[in-house]
């Protein structure tokens, strides 16, 4: 049933669905919202003996999940930002023994200069952790994904990041279906684990492994992934049929085939974009979007088949490697190695800073104009930039970038240095 | 697309403002999109809110930087932040204010807009007249009557949603019932422009209201 609903308040929802039977969480902003209603429907007793777990950190979030899972139990929590920094230990973990929890991340961005607004540091600082990371774009999108994630989880052995854009999509009111729990039981069986702690048959999880199988373990947690994005489709495939809609798998795109300029994202930002790519293309601009819905594993394949034929590839990205610059565009030229085709990579959207429509249509005007530069930050105050840098300059003890561009620039909770 | 932005204070209910009008716009059969401008919102804090209402689906994602409506629950904001700032032309503003227009220093500034499209409406004497009420609510219902953007019946019915269980409801869709009263019908424009409207008008809807008879009468 269609509702006007928050975005975090949708996911739990469609988590409760899925019979989670832990829920071990730790509140962090952007994504307290989604354990909060979880909690109140844990307490409501609607998920039986359905256990929440209140424990100290991100790291004993993290770790009570591994826990849970080896004996068994379908697992779930959420977490952002710092607190997917404080479990990165335990991630590792999940992953290499093969424990498919289900996690959202409502993506934040990384301190310091500590900042609780939106952007993908998170995500893509822990890309290469081994867990599977999918990214949404709509709140639909968000509730839907979950459903798949058990699934994916649970067939393949292996834990699933669902990616959200903090407050963006967590604290919007939108209309969302969600998912009923008899939608889910059509799609999603009860968890059978290819692996359990259980005491009446013993066995043990997480050896020491020397020189002699390393390689090969971590080999096969590669080609357990590297499955996925053959499973991803034929399970979104699958749900849709479920719930009647259709669902994202692994790319999209909008208005590419045959676009001169392909600008490629992740996350919300796509609507703004899809916006952005109608209205150039009623003035004649050829642009068109794809939607990296499936991160890791990355879509080689079917992202090369998506950009065929682009002249121009605009990488936006919402993280910003320092000492290099763009994470997904690394990616995005593995994908068309040997095509001739040009890669911009554009960082935007850092910390929060809105990615307007009107700076989207200026920088695809840009590189429809063969005027954007290979790397470029999208609205980068470069004025403030220069006058840190002058200072920086003039005077050894110039005092901490943070404080004083944020004085530059009139905030008050800058203070006296 | 409408496009709403709301102001206000930390603790005003700015956020939940948008979220109870896009619950009565998809009440309505509309589409919308209600988010707060994201942040660590603290009490008494400028805090800002957004909502999109369109017959379509909404895809976009910044926040509302042409608003065609500007709700601004705490008058004090008004020569701090730059609340204002992308009102479209036609746009429509509503602050809570029991003073008129020109008494807020805002004459001048008011000149580039259609007077009948600015009103003041004393939403905060309105919640306290219905104890339990809050001035929020109130507003929205004047936000009804001035733009159209929501059913009243759709509004009550959203209030009645989120505060239905906590006993809320009934004092908050009154004061959103009584304000939609106060700035509805929009008041007709006067033939020789939007000024004379507007000086004239001002005043005298306070001077109604200050002896607590309809602002339209």
């Amino acid at each position: 049933m269609l509702e006007q609903i928050e975005g975090s308040q949708a996911v739990a929802r469609a988590v409760a669905s899925c019979r989670p039977e832990v829920i071990p969480a730790y509140p962090i902003s952007p994504q307290t919202h989604i354990v909060e209603a979880l909690s109140a429907i844990v307490k409501a007793g609607e998920l039986g003996s359905c256990q929440f777990v209140n424990v100290e950190s991100e790291y004993a979030a993290m770790s009570v999940a591994i826990g849970a899972s080896a004996t068994g139990a379908r697992t779930y929590t959420a977490t952002a930002s710092q607190g997917l920094l404080y479990m990165a230990e335990a991630l590792y973990n999940a992953s290499g023994l093969g424990l498919p929890i289900v996690m959202t991340l409502a993506n934040r961005a990384i301190g310091a200069p500590i900042n609780i607004w939106n952007d993908h540091s998170d995500s893509m600082s822990q890309r290469d952790c081994g867990w599977i990371q999918l990214f949404v774009e709509s709140n639909q999108q968000a509730a839907d994904t979950h459903v798949l994630a058990f699934r994916l989880a649970e067939e393949l052995s292996l834990p699933v990041m669902v990616c959200m854009d903090g407050f963006v999509l967590t604290h919007a009111y939108e209309r969302v279906d969600v998912p009923s729990p008899e939608q889910v039981a059509r799609f999603l069986p009860p968890y059978e684990p290819r692996q359990v702690l259980d005491p009446d048959e013993p066995i043990t999880i997480g050896a020491m492994v020397g020189p002699e199988a390393f390689m090969e373990v971590k080999y096969l947690a590669h080609l357990k992934q590297m499955q996925a994005l053959d499973l991803i489709p034929a399970l979104a495939f699958e749900l849709g049929e479920a719930l009647g809609r259709e669902q994202g798998a692994l790319v999209r795109s909008y208005e590419a085939d045959g676009a001169e300029t392909v600008i490629v994202a992740l996350g919300s930002v796509l609507g703004t974009i899809e916006d952005a790519v109608e209205e150039l293309r009623e003035k004649g601009v050829s642009v068109g979007a794809v939607s990296l819905r499936t991160f890791r594993p990355f879509p080689l394949a079917e992202l090369r088949a998506a950009l065929q034929g682009a002249k121009r590839v605009v990488v936006l990205e919402k993280a910003l490697a320092l000492g290099i610059g763009g994470i997904v565009s690394q990616n995005v030229r593995i994908a068309i190695a040997g095509c001739d085709t040009h890669v911009h990579t554009v960082i935007a959207g850092l910390g929060g800073r809105p990615i307007t429509m009107a700076s989207l249509c200026e920088l695809l005007r840009d590189a429809d104009a063969e005027r954007l530069e290979p790397m470029t930050f999208l609205d980068l105050d470069h004025e403030l930039v220069e006058r840190e840098l002058q200072r920086t300059r003039a005077k050894r003890r110039s005092g901490p970038h943070a404080e004083n561009m944020l004085r530059d620039i009139g905030v008050v909770a800058a203070g006296p240095v | 697309m409408f496009q709403i932005r709301i102001h206000g204070r930390g603790g005003q209910g700015v956020v939940t403002a948008a979220e109870l009008l896009s619950l009565a716009a998809f009440a309505d059969g509309k589409h919308a999109q209600a988010f707060p401008s994201f942040g660590s919102e603290r009490t008494g804090a400028p805090v800002t809110s957004f909502c999109r209402v369109d017959d379509r689906e909404i895809r976009t994602r910044e926040p509302v930087v042409a608003p065609d409506a500007l709700v601004v629950q705490d008058a004090t904001l008004l020569h701090h932040v730059d609340v204002f700032a992308g009102l479209r032309p036609e746009g429509y503003v509503l602050i809570n204010s029991a003073r008129p227009f020109a008494e807020l220093g805002l004459e001048e500034w008011a000149r580039a807009f259609r007077a009948e499209r600015l009103r003041c409406v004393p939403a905060s004497d309105i919640a306290r007249e219905h104890p339990g009420a809050r001035p929020n609510a109130a507003l929205l219902g004047g936000l009804a009557a001035l733009t159209g953007v929501v059913t009243l019946d759709s509004l009550i019915g959203a209030i009645e949603q989120r505060f239905g269980g906590r006993g809320r409801a009934g004092p908050n869709a009154q004061a959103a019932r009584v304000c939609f009263e106060r700035v509805s019908p929009p008041p007709l424009q006067a033939p020789s422009g939007a000024r004379r409207t507007f000086a004239n008008g001002g005043p005298a809807r306070a001077r109604a209201r200050a002896r607590g008879t309809p602002s339209n009468a």
